[in-house]
């Protein structure tokens, strides 16, 4: 026995180290027809490491001061050495997180990796999407720019749309009556500890949920249920190397595609970094046009698309929730008696189509101003657009139950097919 | 319903065309380090009187090819110290009494105003007697600043002409050269693309450091992937 042989043996007495090891990567069998959607697991995974990484560095020098916050990203950008390139991974990570769980989730929808037994699998992806969703909305304030200043205010103002506590209910999150120096204390609180924290247990959770019921594949049949003379599934084979050594390729294209946005273009168009952001905040002064980041449009759609009722923006609000909260359903909205669309009929389809292309309109529309497609009939045609569209997007949900049943399913294989 | 269907159609077209005013483009090159020089006198000449650059340091402009002692000899006039940043003695609430709002930090204007904004603008102020200041301004109409280069470029004044268009009576803007200054209109377009220029370099200094090193990874990257492709290859042959 080798030296290093005896000190495994030594820790795996003491940690399952080993054990661990074959659990969830040597002895792990996932189905061996991945294709291209399957690189955004690892891939999320990836940049949540990039984010925390970039993110402690940053906070090094970055100031949750009202008075220093704006100054102190442009200390980062000047006078840091290596400031610059830290602070665009960072800001470039947080769009680039919400394009890989974008296509992630669209993943599950194209090939039903929510479905039974994968139900919680989803369900704490949903959990993460919220989490990430919340640690972007903080770490948005924190450049302390117009448009992390106004963001924030129009944000926390929903909450204030709320019927009888609303008003009490905004001023506790921030802490004062307006967006001001308490409220970037606390988001920077919640933004670089809190939201983190919880975020890597739902992280670990989702794993561990996922390693529990194998790894569901495109064609969306359980490799489980064909296993050899040693009870290994015959058409899975061990994550690490094989996926290890898929998974390396797909990370170097997607660094090439990050790179690219950080050395060429870490602006994207004043979508990635929006412009107004390089003026800093003035409480004093609305912009015109408030826009939240691409990654939050699609809701933001939703919300200015309902008309207020009573008096009140709360119906817009609830709507924006819904459409969050609904995705927790999913698995069990979906009846359809195969999981992937390869073997799924037109009629889902064509739903699934039409919920992609609702998604993408309405966040294209949630990044204009509601007027700027003029009017039709007394109305601007934009609203009436988003309405169209948030429909679009609640009916592929709500009508799910019936039309994944009568859609005309071809009979799923026994084993993997290429 | 059909007016529906061709606007999602014609959507993306559509994007850019509800702009303002029309801009010029910015005719600048960002690796033209001459230029930038030149535009950081006239910024420390013409701007830096009421404008700070709070977080720009007068020897980073040694980026762009000067030495410290240059720096010190022909570009510092406020400061004492070359690692200084530029700020103004000018405080905020005098100007903001001054000009009726606090003339903003330029430092990083380039990025949210963009090359093209401020080129246009600097060449678009016109006479105006309604105002108090004397001045206005085609791209941002009755801005507080009056017109701080107008020796050089001269006084221009407003013409404005309406003719029957595709949608209407259209309303079109032209300025005229009515008095001109030291500097002919060639030279003065000149001289604004140059202080541009400094200005989108001080916006983001590291910018060419950025370009450079972004060839340099993206290269590495390249072999990188035809390792790992060929890796993956190997591992994967016997899999089927």
């Amino acid at each position: 026995m080798t030296r290093s042989q005896a000190l495994l043996g030594w820790i795996d007495e003491r940690f399952p180290l080993t054990k661990l090891w074959k659990e969830h990567l040597a002895e792990y069998y996932a189905p061996k027809n991945f294709n291209f959607w399957y690189y955004f697991g690892s891939l999320a995974l990836l940049v949540l490491v990039l984010q925390i990484v970039t993110g402690i560095f940053l906070t090094m020098n970055y100031k949750p001061d009202a008075a220093q916050a704006f100054g102190s990203v442009e200390y980062i950008m000047r006078d840091v050495p290596g400031g610059w390139i830290i602070r665009y991974m960072h800001s470039t990570g947080a769009s680039m997180f919400f394009v890989v769980v974008y296509l992630h989730m669209f993943r599950a929808l194209l090939y039903g990796s929510h479905r039974k037994p994968r139900e919680l699998i989803w369900v704490l992806g949903v959990l993460i999407y919220l989490c990430l969703m919340a640690e972007a909305f903080f770490g948005y304030l924190l450049p302390w720019g117009q448009m992390s200043y106004w963001g924030a205010q129009v944000i926390v103002n929903l909450f204030g749309a709320v019927p009888i506590i609303g008003e009490d209910l905004a001023v506790w999150i921030r802490g004062d009556y307006v967006v001001s120096d308490a409220t970037l204390n606390r988001f920077f609180a919640f933004h670089v500890i809190a939201i983190p924290l919880v975020l890597l247990g739902l992280v670990v959770a989702h794993i561990i949920a996922l390693h529990e019921t194998g790894s569901n594949n495109p064609d969306g049949i359980e490799i489980k249920k064909t296993k050899d003379a040693n009870g290994r599934p015959l058409d899975g084979i061990p994550f690490h190397p094989y996926y290890t050594v898929k998974d390396m390729v797909g990370v170097v294209v997607f660094l090439a595609v990050f790179s690219f946005i950080i050395f060429f273009a870490p602006e994207m168009g004043g979508y990635f970094l929006e412009y107004n952001n390089f003026v800093p905040a003035d409480p004093l002064k609305t912009p015109t046009h408030i826009a939240p980041v691409w990654y939050f449009t699609p809701f933001y759609a939703m919300l200015r698309a309902v008309p207020a009722m009573f008096g009140s923006q709360f119906p817009g609000v609830v709507v924006m929730g819904a459409a969050v909260v609904i995705l927790f359903f999913l698995p069990w909205l979906d009846r359809s008696p195969v999981k992937s669309i390869r073997y799924r009929g037109a009629v889902y389809k064509a739903a699934l189509a039409l919920f992609v292309v609702s998604f993408v309109v309405l966040g294209w529309l949630g990044v204009k101003p509601t007027d700027f497609l003029g009017k039709t009939g007394g109305m601007d045609t934009a609203v009436i657009l988003a309405r169209l569209f948030t429909a679009v997007y609640f009916l592929f949900f709500l009508l799910m139950p019936w039309y994944s049943r009568i859609d005309r399913t071809r009979p799923e294989p026994k084993r993997l097919t290429h | 319903m059909t007016r529906l269907l061709l606007l999602i159609l014609l959507l993306p077209l559509g994007a850019h065309a509800a702009s303002e005013a029309p801009l010029d483009r910015a005719p600048i090159e960002t690796t033209d380090t001459a230029s930038i020089q030149r535009g950081a006198q006239v910024f420390v000449n013409y701007c830096l009187n009421c404008h700070s650059a709070q977080y720009m340091r007068y020897n980073r402009l040694t980026d762009v090819g000067l030495t410290e002692q240059q720096i010190e000899n022909n570009l510092m006039f406020a400061a004492s110290k070359v690692g200084d940043t530029m700020t103004v003695a000018l405080p905020a609430k005098t100007a903001a009494q001054w000009f009726g709002v606090a003339p903003p930090d330029l430092t990083v204007i380039a990025r949210s105003r963009g090359a093209d904004w401020l080129y246009s603008y600097l060449r678009g102020f016109y006479r105006d007697d309604a105002r108090t200041i004397g001045w206005n301004n085609t791209v941002f109409p009755n801005v507080g600043m009056p017109h701080v280069l107008w020796e050089l470029q001269g006084q221009q004044v407003l013409e404005v002409t309406e003719h029957e268009g595709a949608h209407g009576k259209e309303r079109v803007q032209t300025l005229e050269l009515a008095q001109p200054g030291t500097m002919s209109p060639t030279e003065y377009d000149r001289l604004v693309a140059d202080l541009v220029n400094y200005l989108v370099y001080m916006g983001e200094p590291a910018r060419a450091q950025r370009m450079q090193m972004g060839y340099g990874v993206l290269l590495g990257l390249a072999v990188l992937f035809v390792l790992v492709y060929l890796l993956k290859k190997e591992y994967w042959k016997d899999i089927h």
